[in-house]
């Protein structure tokens, strides 16, 4: 019996383990964002002036240009991540090219994101500057445009793989009832699928936000690193995350490291509440499905 | 009106769908494109050549990538099982389901933050970067993956297999061990084999931790080179022969990559759980 028991406090040791983990992380943040809390307290967040050399430090430039780069390219890829779940769930269920088609999109989940960042670095960026001359725009080319346009195409999978389950959820009755009614099937996909689907889709969307958040590497090959608050979408910019991945090996004094851990701590704690609410209502699917 | 509503609607959502498939060909096309024609011998088994020159190699990313993937795999895969065979033991206990969010949690944790972490952990402690510090960035993404997999395969195991071992008057301990974790290796290796597909593309926790290296480094303790983070320095580097290499490098890790969810397939295929 005694090997039993050995087991369950070795077992007990992976749950320990995890907890302990994620306690430490956020410990780890918290202290060492200390100073840079101390200092700016609010200001962190209001004041656009980024300047390592005279030890002034504002997020609002980064926080501005995350949540630029994540609202575009939400909207960019919200009618691609839903044609691609009704392709697939609605329009041919059941065809066979439809596998073919699910597993495509797959693959565009498992593209690392520097290849991202290096595609779209060498085809999106030249677009992008294309459209900055016909508008007499200063032709940069990166810009939080062409963050927005790369993280748009990475994020659709994410969004796409909720989506396309919850709708195969909507049970067939319902469907058909609709269709005895004379609905279309159109009106069928938007009376009766997207109602009773419509927190699940909402959650992939959510899921989609998170990776949005917090990519880094897309982002910072062609989003041009400009520490200035960005007037217009076709500007260069940073986000939180490309503005770490940026300035962390350079950063000499102890209140910038600690800024950008701040905004390391920043990036932790709202990507934790999106993915928490998002697997809440993931969570509620499963529990129907049961 | 409606029918032609409905038939609009139809047209819209397959062009947009298949509209999401052009970045994707656009990508391998180009990856082929550019890659194939800086790939020979050289490009395998020389290092880097200073920027200007024409020629050289990647083969320190390529053995740094191996070996920051084995020593992230050294730590990730014993505590990833055993997280994974407790949210497996506790999954009907409230704890068991706090623990799960947990793991969520760890697994939605952006990947820059996870350098960061490893940087204060390790990097700061020992006082420059390293292999290991790396390897343990990656590790942290590794971690949840292999748990939640295992759990999920653990889960289909039918509890009449454990009882009828229970039965035959074997301990508890000694039937997972040895009916339930073997009936399972299937799925557990695919797991594995997701994260390692997973983090042998990571770049962001890399930068401040294995940080890069133009030489070739087998020790652990000293900075590394690596596929990801070579295909980030040369695009943004302003020289045509690393921009070259950059579609190299980007060639040599799809391939890697599709080479592992090729295995995975077939793993799977060949240890399903069937009863």
């Amino acid at each position: 019996m005694s090997g039993t028991k050995l087991y369950k406090n070795i077992v007990n040791i992976g749950g320990v383990l995890i907890v302990g983990l994620l306690l430490a992380i956020f410990i780890t943040l918290f202290l060492n964002s200390y100073p840079s809390i101390r200092e700016y307290k609010f200001n962190f967040f209001t004041s656009k002036i980024w300047d390592p050399v005279f030890e002034k430090f504002g997020a609002l430039p980064f926080i501005i240009g995350t949540l630029l780069t994540s609202f575009i390219s939400l909207v960019i890829s919200i009618p691609f991540s839903l044609s691609v779940s009704l392709f697939v769930s609605e329009y041919y269920e059941n065809a066979f090219f439809s596998r073919i088609f699910e597993t495509l999109i797959d693959l565009l989940a498992g593209i690392p994101s520097v290849i991202y960042g290096l595609w779209g670095f060498f085809y999106v960026t030249p677009i992008v500057r294309n459209i900055q001359i016909k508008f007499l725009l200063p032709p940069t080319g990166v810009s939080i445009l062409t963050a927005s346009l790369v993280l748009s195409i990475m994020i659709i999978p994410y969004a796409s793989s909720i989506a396309k389950e919850v709708i195969k959820l909507v049970p067939n009755d319902l469907k058909e009832a609709g269709y005895s009614l004379g609905a279309s099937q159109y009106e069928v996909i938007r009376k009766v699928i997207f109602p009773y689907a419509k927190s699940g889709i909402f959650a992939g969307i959510l899921l989609s936000l998170g990776r949005a958040l917090g990519e880094t590497m897309a982002v910072t090959m062609v989003i041009g690193n400009s520490i200035q608050l960005p007037k217009n979408i076709f500007q260069p910019g940073n986000t939180i995350a490309s503005i770490i991945a940026n300035e962390f090996t350079e950063a000499v004094g102890e209140l910038h490291l600690s800024s950008l851990i701040e905004l390391g701590l920043i990036l932790f704690l709202i990507t934790l509440i999106i993915n928490l609410i998002a697997n809440l209502i993931i969570k509620k699917y499963t529990f129907f499905e049961i | 009106m409606k029918i032609l509503k409905d038939r609009l609607f139809k047209f819209m959502v397959i062009f947009l769908a298949l509209l999401t498939l052009f970045p994707l060909f656009s990508i391998i096309f180009m990856i082929f494109k550019n890659g194939i024609s800086v790939i020979n011998l050289e490009f395998f088994t020389s290092l880097p050549k200073p920027p200007g020159e024409t020629g050289g190699g990647v083969l320190n990313a390529i053995i740094g990538t191996l070996l920051l993937i084995f020593f992230a795999s050294l730590i990730a895969i014993p505590f990833g099982l055993l997280t994974g065979i407790f949210l497996y033991e506790y999954r009907d206990k409230k704890i068991g389901e706090i623990l799960t969010t947990f793991v969520d949690i760890t697994q939605g944790i952006p990947s820059i933050v996870i350098g960061i972490i490893s940087y204060l952990w390790i990097v700061k402690k020992m006082g420059h970067f390293s292999l290991i510090s790396g390897s343990f960035a990656l590790s942290l993404i590794f971690l949840p993956i292999i748990a939640k997999s295992t759990k999920e395969t653990l889960k289909m195991i039918p509890s009449y297999i454990i009882e009828a071992s229970l039965a035959l008057g074997i301990s508890y301990s000694r039937t997972i061990l040895k009916v339930v974790l073997p009936s399972s290796i299937g799925g557990i290796l695919s797991g594995i084999l997701l994260g390692i597909s997973r983090i042998s593309g990571e770049t962001a926790p890399l930068l401040f931790t294995a940080f890069g290296n133009p030489f070739l480094n087998l020790n652990i303790l000293k900075p590394v080179s690596s596929l990801p983070h070579l295909i980030f320095i040369y695009t943004l580097s302003p020289y045509d022969n690393w921009r070259k290499h950059a579609w190299g490098c980007a060639l040599i890790l799809i391939i890697i990559v599709s080479f592992i969810s090729f295995l995975n397939k077939l793993f799977l295929k060949k240890w399903k759980i069937k009863f």
